[in-house]
């Protein structure tokens, strides 16, 4: 009986700590697994790895009590998926954490991340499906002295590399933020106040004493700071950030102008929009000059040890041929850009917006090269050019035209219309290896019919036409789900237009997957098409392939 | 013996019953901090739904729920948080895309992903179904025309 007994307690204790659902501590996580084998197929050029299997794998493991809460990471490259950082290999742990929160202290000890008003000096974050890391591995602070103030410190040392574990690089990352929230520290005075505040200041330093040059002498602690403002007055909104860094010379081997240079960096960003139910507009301009901030001023990889984020003013697309062909990157060393968005909802029961109103939203972005008077001083001080807030050259590095008409038809169907216009200057963006001037439509058309209440199918049809690079291609995609559990999707990109006959090729691949709750699992064959994935402006190629994935998802 | 036996089955039974949701601050569109643990809705279910402004199928989710969301209020007295996980380059997108959408939805933002990692998300679309108590009663990750139907049913059974 005492065995019993016994039994129970430690089946109770066991299933308080191990259950999701109990009081004395909280265990989830979540699962990633992707494989890959590759086939070969020399027509499309497919990558052949002399492993023939890739797999990437990924377990979060948190558990919570209260206000206490640690969790590891465990990641698993064997060998790294085609088109993934070569520099994560093997097997172990690649993030832990131990932190604490109460109301108004946090504290953070491992891996953490963490981003300054719109991360320009200061971002660490996961972007998992460009093989982006960058969590800083050290100690956080956060504190509200009051109601509206927030207050963060942080130092630590940057993720850069996983062999077999984690790998930080050398330098040291020390950053401070506060925020004030003018609407919730003066409650009592702005309480039907209009007009909603905030303020925000942020420090950045790093130390590294990697230098790679006997030639120069190079800064071994570098600031960067911040300000921004956000305001907001009914239904106007207006954010503006600007951000300051301190000579930080980084090489480049292909353009002397850029090679070692002792400039200032500097960042202004705006954003001001208007909306309301059913219209918003909304309107941005950036100014970035020489805004690259490594925590390292030695050759890394493209999206290795960055500090700062420098975000994209363009909008994301999703659509297969105006995601991956021509997409825009962020370019470190300058930038004028504006984007400007129109949303808009034609009403139900009306002429033009049918039965059920339809949704209209047109985007406009352009971004150009600062324009730069270089100052012959690369013998002495360095600071090899000058610019001036918002004033911009001829080169256009990348326009995006696009249109999106999204209807309801009926109760069974659904249509979705697109059209996007790029100017693609790839001669600066270098991502297409045409390395000249691209300009190309597509047109996308995507119906979804609600068969019943079960099932689904779903036709995608897209087009672009160019007559450089590679050509004109065209994409059709039958997707049938059957709710909530399966889906199969078939489709085909051709590559029809291609000058080289020999290259217009068919890329066919078929998907189906298994969906219960947060499990989800999926298979796919085929070829696919060398492309370019990117978040948030930022880019990694991915190479053509052939053969079969499988991946898996899961939370518990 | 077997009061002991019952009372330690009784204490397993109680202690399953209780959840929190994740203490994390969060801003909504208007830059006012929500914290997640601090949030209810008087007993009522809270539908989580984590999205975001280049997610197609997320939005074709919190579309077609916003076209029943009276309904659902109304019988249910359910209040959905649309949870943006877009970051610093997306995250202006979010307030005019709802209110154009029209979407009467809380809306927080995510942009550092510590909601979305404390919640286990792998990728999104990912709903969480919340019952009056805090305890999540169902989650889906993915979406299908159909599958709010089945949040639907869900959602009334644990409002009963």
């Amino acid at each position: 009986m005492k065995k019993i007994i016994l039994f129970f307690l430690i089946f109770n204790l066991s299933a308080n700590v191990f259950s999701q659902e109990t009081s004395p501590g909280v265990i989830s996580g979540n699962i990633q697994a992707i494989g890959q084998y590759y086939q070969e197929d020399t027509l499309i050029n497919a990558a052949l790895p002399d492993h023939l299997y890739g797999f990437n794998g990924f377990a979060n493991i948190n558990f919570q009590k209260g206000d206490f809460r640690a969790g590891i990471r465990y990641e698993s490259y064997l060998n790294t998926l085609e088109g993934y950082p070569t520099s994560f290999s093997g097997t172990g742990i690649g993030y832990r954490y131990i932190s604490w929160q109460n109301d108004n202290v946090g504290v953070t000890i491992g891996n953490f991340y963490d981003q300054f008003g719109s991360g320009m000096i200061f971002r660490a974050y996961e972007e998992r499906q460009l093989g982006i890391d960058n969590s800083l591995d050290g100690i956080k602070l956060t504190y509200e002295p009051l109601k509206g103030i927030y207050l963060k410190g942080m130092i630590g040392k940057q993720r850069h590399m996983f062999v077999d574990g984690l790998v930080n690089g050398n330098g040291i990352v020390r950053a401070i933020d506060g925020e004030f929230n003018l609407n919730e520290l003066f409650e009592d005075s702005s309480r039907n106040s209009k007009l909603k505040g905030s303020i925000g200041a942020s420090f950045v330093s790093k130390f590294n004493d990697d230098n790679k040059t006997p030639i120069f002498n190079l800064p071994k602690n570098v600031g960067s700071s911040s300000i921004r403002l956000n305001l907001r007055y009914n239904k106007i909104r207006f954010n503006g950030e600007y951000v300051h860094k301190i000579n930080d010379p980084y090489p480049d081997n292909q353009n002397e102008n850029f090679n070692y240079i002792y400039k200032n960096g500097e960042g202004l960003l705006f954003n001001l929009g208007y909306s309301t139910k059913g219209f918003a507009v909304d309107f941005s301009a950036k100014h970035m000059d020489n805004m690259l901030w490594r925590s390292t001023n030695v050759n890394v990889g493209p999206t290795d040890l960055l500090i700062g984020y420098l975000p994209a003013l363009t909008k994301q697309h999703t659509y297969n041929l105006a995601a991956t062909l021509y997409p825009y990157a962020t370019n470190f060393y300058g930038e004028i850009a504006y984007q400007a968005d129109v949303l808009f909802k034609i009403p139900k029961k009306t002429l033009i917006g049918g039965k059920y109103g339809t949704s209209v939203s047109i985007n406009f972005a352009t971004d150009y090269t600062p324009e730069r008077t270089f100052i012959d001083d690369m013998d002495g001080a360095r600071t090899s050019y000058t610019t001036r807030y918002f004033a911009k050259s001829d080169s256009l590095l990348f326009q995006d035209f696009n249109v999106e008409i999204k209807r309801k038809i009926n109760k069974k169907l659904k249509l979705n219309l697109n059209y996007f216009n790029f100017k693609f200057n790839d001669d600066a963006v270098k991502v297409a290896g045409y390395y000249k001037m691209i300009y190309a439509q597509i047109l996308v058309l995507d119906l979804t019919y609600k068969i019943n209440r079960y099932h689904s199918l779903r036709f995608e049809t897209q087009g672009m036409w160019t007559e450089q690079d590679k050509g004109n291609w065209a994409f059709g995609q039958i997707e049938y789900t059957f709710s909530p559990h399966w889906y199969l999707a078939i489709l085909d990109q051709y590559n029809y237009g291609n000058k080289n006959i020999e290259k217009r090729i068919h890329y066919g691949l078929i998907s189906g997957g298994y969906i219960n709750g947060s499990h989800r699992f999926s298979l796919q064959y085929g070829k696919q098409r060398a492309g370019v994935f990117c978040v948030g402006g930022v880019c990694r190629a991915v190479p053509a392939s052939n053969g079969l994935i499988f991946s898996f998802t899961s939370s518990f | 013996m077997n009061k002991i036996f019952l009372s330690l089955s009784l204490t397993l039974i109680i202690s399953l019953g209780y959840s929190q949701l994740p203490n994390i601050n969060l801003k909504d569109v208007n830059g006012v901090t929500k914290n997640l643990s601090k949030f209810s809705n008087n007993g009522n279910p809270i539908i989580i739904s984590f999205w975001a402004t280049w997610c197609k199928p997320c939005k074709a989710e919190l579309n077609t729920i916003a076209e029943e969301y009276d309904d659902w209020t109304d019988e249910t007295g359910v209040k959905l948080i649309a949870v943006s996980i877009d970051d610093a380059r997306s995250s202006t997108r979010v307030e005019p895309y709802i209110n154009a959408q029209g979407w009467e939805y809380l809306v927080l933002l995510d942009p550092n992903g510590d909601l979305k990692r404390a919640m286990n998300v792998n990728n999104v679309p990912h709903t969480f179904l919340v019952d009056g108590n805090g305890k999540i009663v169902w989650d889906h990750n993915n979406y299908s025309p159909g599958d709010e139907e089945e949040l639907y049913e869900e959602l009334v059974k644990i409002s009963k």
